[in-house]
């Protein structure tokens, strides 16, 4: 069984129309048992319980000390390649987007961690576009060694590849794979993914189930949030991650929520969500997985970073860069798209102290898959 | 005292160093604790370039280090992190942490027996968190081990002694000392734990967690020494029925 045998069943303008058919007594009764529950997971994210945001941030703070104590996890994306074979209109990697293309050779990679080290990272995003013949699964084995001396966790942002490939990477060292749906509602993935394997929801879909099987130890979920409706998005991301719990215990989960950002030839957001609604849908996941790692980039402005600290998250990048070679070479003209905080490792690590936070860059142990 | 291997401890209060929002904050909380023990994620520690620079201050309040393999999830990598600790940290003591299940972080027996019969036959002084079973905590006994550390509920939940009933079985049995660790929600978990006989409890989440750490530190010093104190004395039975001063067999006594 995978996640389709699932997806197929869930009536989504149904699930639309009960989302905004939620009352406050829903958010009430969701508040006070909102944990694994997507019915309360439903309501939290509904409109009715905006008025209660306060609320929401107050429980998903006290959650997130209780879990995670005062910290927040540090780590930095290393762009790859910017080769991609898929059409895909939000993102500056798209095909057709006339931009110089990269991939990081051996000699590359090694200047790329020298700058990332001196930075402080311990924990790294390797991030890729997709083209599966020239950035595959070969290409991720041979760099991986190179890279785990470095860094003691190694996450990887790439094309969905095959149980077995994921195997193997995990045997070599990999932590962790993040693979985003983009948008859980066929019609618009279809309509944002025109061409290449991406084009293939189902595929897409059943990837985390693959992660578990291989045994990969950390699955990463997410939504681009302004493909189309967030809330019906998220909460269909909810029941995956729900499905996915039950099924691979074994399995850490985290959760990524990318606002669509500017980018080369990119499109509008076709919804927006307001810097309320982003902090209410970070708030309700908190609700509804206590240990839930959720991730923040720096596609987000640096005050409203700093706010929402407090509120749910765990894990922070800092002084990204989105291109290949970007930290070496910050003035190359090939980046995914536009950050949003600019400011240095050190500007973020004196923002978390401010808040009685400690940042965190070493949280995993390097040698333990070969121990 | 309390002795564990061959080492005493005054303070039967054992604390933990994450969660803290900054360095001092935790050392002062530990200071207001009164601790002579902490437990150390040996995954925190940057075992490269090791600028870790917890020893000295724990040192100068005379606090022993246990490094833990939290974050290990199974035998292998526990033993293997407990090696590391043992290098960079110049010390035998382990609290093995075996915890494959990432979200209640149960721990896993059937690995933790493996890895503490290994470790300790590689020297090491295992202190191994376990789930409140008390076969389970008689095999690690059998062992080797130096303590056990069954949970009171799950790790980090603040829900009080959940196991208090396969805890009482453990401390009756137990010829090594019983650490009640996990789930310690508030200084009267605390109490009643050393109420119940456990020879000390380790608490972290309920200290750095709260807003006010140090204040919380001191409470679960006194609330550890009370417990510990009213066990001595000798704490009444519990009975549903009220008991009469002067009982039927009283005639007995009297002299005719």
């Amino acid at each position: 069984m995978n996640f389709t045998d699932i997806f197929v069943g869930i009536d989504r303008d149904h699930l639309k129309m009960q989302i905004y058919s939620c009352s406050s007594t829903d958010v009430e009764r969701a508040l006070n048992k909102p944990s694994g529950n997507v019915e309360a997971l439903m309501a939290l994210l509904s409109p009715a319980a905006e008025p209660y945001i306060e609320q929401l941030a107050q429980q998903a703070s006290a959650l997130t000390k209780q879990r995670f104590g005062y910290n927040i996890s540090l780590f930095a994306p290393m762009y790859l390649s910017n080769l991609c074979a898929n059409e895909c209109d939000y993102c500056g990697f798209t095909m057709s987007n006339k931009i110089k293309r990269k991939v990081l050779d051996h000699s590359d990679i090694k200047k790329e961690i020298e700058v990332i080290k001196q930075r402080g990272f311990d924990s790294i995003l390797l991030v890729t576009g997709e083209h599966e013949s020239k950035v595959g699964i070969d290409y991720f084995a041979n760099a991986l060694p190179i890279i785990k001396q470095h860094f003691s966790h190694i996450a990887l942002e790439a094309q969905p590849l095959k149980t077995d490939e994921y195997r193997r990477l995990n045997q070599l060292g990999l932590d962790a794979v993040m693979l985003y749906q983009e948008t859980y509602q066929p019609h618009t993935y279809a309509k944002h993914h025109t061409r290449g394997k991406k084009a293939d929801f189902d595929y897409r879909l059943n990837s985390p189930d693959r992660l578990g099987t291989a045994g990969v130890d950390k699955i990463g979920l997410g939504v681009l949030l302004g493909l189309d409706e967030w809330r019906l998005d998220a909460l269909l991301m909810g029941h995956h991650l729900s499905y996915l719990e039950k099924r691979y215990w074994r399995s850490k989960f985290s959760v990524s929520l990318p606002r669509l950002r500017p980018c080369a030839g990119g499109i509008k957001p076709k919804t927006t969500i307001t810097d309320r609604g982003f902090l209410q849908l970070i708030c309700a996941f908190r609700l509804f997985s206590e240990h839930l790692e959720i991730s923040l980039s720096t596609r987000e402005r640096s005050d409203f970073r700093d706010n929402i600290l407090p509120l749910g998250i765990t894990h922070m990048s800092a002084a990204s860069s989105t291109q290949p070679g970007g930290y070496a070479n910050p003035k190359s003209e090939l980046e995914q798209f536009e950050i949003s905080d600019e400011r240095t490792v050190n500007e973020v690590i004196e923002a978390i102290t401010n808040k009685g936070y400690t940042p965190i860059f070493k949280d995993w142990e390097a040698d333990w898959k070969n121990g | 005292m309390l002795r564990i291997a061959e080492h005493s401890f005054s303070s039967r209060l054992f604390t933990g160093t994450g969660k803290f929002g900054n360095t001092q904050l935790m050392l002062d909380a530990l200071k207001a604790s009164g601790t002579e023990l902490v437990t150390l994620a040996i995954k925190r520690v940057d075992t490269k370039q090791n600028t870790d620079n917890l020893m000295a201050p724990l040192s100068s309040l005379g606090i022993k280090l246990l490094p833990n393999t939290s974050g290990a999830r199974n035998a292998q990598e526990a033993i293997f992190a407990a090696q590391l600790a043992k290098e960079i940290f110049q010390t035998n003591w382990i609290k093995l942490e075996i915890h494959p299940d990432p979200k209640y972080l149960m721990p896993d027996p059937i690995e933790t027996l493996t890895a503490a019969e290994a470790l300790v036959n590689k020297g090491f002084v295992v202190l191994p968190y376990v789930h409140a079973d008390p076969v389970l905590c008689r095999r690690l006994e059998e062992v080797g081990c130096a303590a056990v550390m069954p949970l009171g509920s799950p790790i980090g939940s603040n829900q009080g002694l959940l196991t208090k009933a396969f805890l009482t079985m453990i401390i009756e049995q137990s010829n090594v000392p019983v650490i009640i660790d996990a789930g310690i929600g508030c200084p009267s978990d605390a109490t009643l734990a050393m109420e119940l006989g456990a020879d000390a409890v380790l608490v972290n989440t309920a200290i750095a967690s709260s807003p006010r750490p140090v204040t919380m530190a001191k409470c679960f010093k006194q609330a550890v020494n009370t417990g510990r104190e009213a066990h001595k004395a000798g704490i009444g039975a519990v009975s549903s029925k009220a008991i009469s001063t002067s009982p039927l067999t009283g005639f007995l006594n009297e002299l005719y």
